[in-house]
């Protein structure tokens, strides 16, 4: 399909569907995934505030709702992790995080919104930026500067591996780590927004713009697809939300750990 | 999108953590069914595999794009 749509003059997306300057232009351009981060912080903002509010013993249903996403932040990542001791000092960067990573997440599939705006590599660098200084700082903080770089090694290692293994290690937790938390999930929302691109406009294109009956009624084929794809990309948008934080966890608490 | 050379190489690459994340949600999946109360155990360990099996698979899309 995609070999029969390119020689009838149609354009695929590609990375460049995913500029949308809507004030000015070039590298100070206002751009749409500034907004959806902006009102993502608003709505968060105020939806927490009003909850913890007028908290009730019986909850509302909407107390319910926020205190679910509470919960999967708090119990099923941080306690599981982190241990309930210890946990305090990271809840609000656990939570807060969870929160906006979700909520800029689904913006890719709610209507008339329609732009993940993790899927612009920015927003995801600065998000592991403060993951990667909070768990550094924590570990130095907890173990001393030796301490720290003495826990980087796994505990039973022989001595002739030593040279072999510690510079992986390093590896990992300086670069890898990082690296690879920042780009799952910038990719996985850029693939899963072109997919649904592809499928949208493909069918848009081949119902509107073929002029041939069959390749018209091929085109419902297309649209049932994007709807199929947009229920697996909410899948995919909660699960990365979740991935985020259970790694940001995982990483704190393997920087404060005694042994590996 | 261009340079459909890559995006095959990027659907061979991705065979790897393909059966990789097979694995770890099949083992996942027995260990719950032998065992139904080790879920809220098991859960967390089998998404942190599969995040860690993903990463590879996610290396090679963004390579997809660079190269």
């Amino acid at each position: 399909m995609p070999y029969v749509l390119a020689s009838a003059g149609f354009t695929p997306p590609g990375p460049s569907s995913f500029w949308h300057p809507l004030i000015g232009d070039g590298a100070f351009a206002v751009t749409r995934s500034m907004f959806v981060v902006v009102a993502t912080v608003i709505i968060i903002g105020l939806v927490m505030t009003m909850t913890a509010k007028r908290l009730q013993l019986v909850p509302t249903k909407g107390q319910f709702a926020v205190e679910s996403l509470y919960n999967i932040a708090r119990n099923q990542i941080g306690v599981d992790f982190i241990g309930e001791a210890r946990l305090r000092p990271f809840l609000p960067l656990l939570v807060s995080l969870f929160l906006f990573i979700l909520l800029n997440n689904l913006a890719g599939i709610i209507p008339f919104v329609q732009f993940p705006s993790m899927s612009r590599f920015g927003y995801v660098v600065v998000l592991t930026l403060i993951v990667y200084v909070v768990y550094h700082y924590v570990g130095l903080k907890k173990k001393g500067f030796g301490g720290y770089f003495r826990g980087f090694l796994p505990p039973g290692v022989p001595i002739w591996l030593v040279p072999v293994v510690y510079p992986l290690e390093l590896l990992t937790y300086f670069v890898t780590r990082p690296l690879t938390l920042s780009l799952r999930l910038f990719a996985n929302m850029f693939a899963g927004h072109t997919l649904l691109l592809v499928f949208a406009l493909g069918g848009e294109y081949l119902l509107l713009h073929s002029g041939n009956i069959f390749l018209q009624a091929t085109s419902v084929a297309s649209f049932a697809m994007f709807i199929a794809m947009t229920f697996f990309e909410l899948l995919i948008q909660f699960l990365q939300a979740y991935i985020f934080v259970l790694l940001t966890a995982y990483y704190i608490a393997d920087a404060m750990a005694e042994e590996h | 999108m261009d340079g459909s050379l890559n995006v095959i190489g990027y659907g061979l690459a991705a065979i790897g953590p393909a059966i990789g994340v097979g694995l770890i949600f099949a083992a996942y999946i027995n260990g719950v069914a032998r065992q139904p109360e080790a879920r809220g155990l098991l859960q967390p360990i089998a998404i942190l595999g599969f995040a860690l099996a993903e990463a590879l698979a996610i290396l090679g899309f963004v390579l997809a794009f660079i190269l």
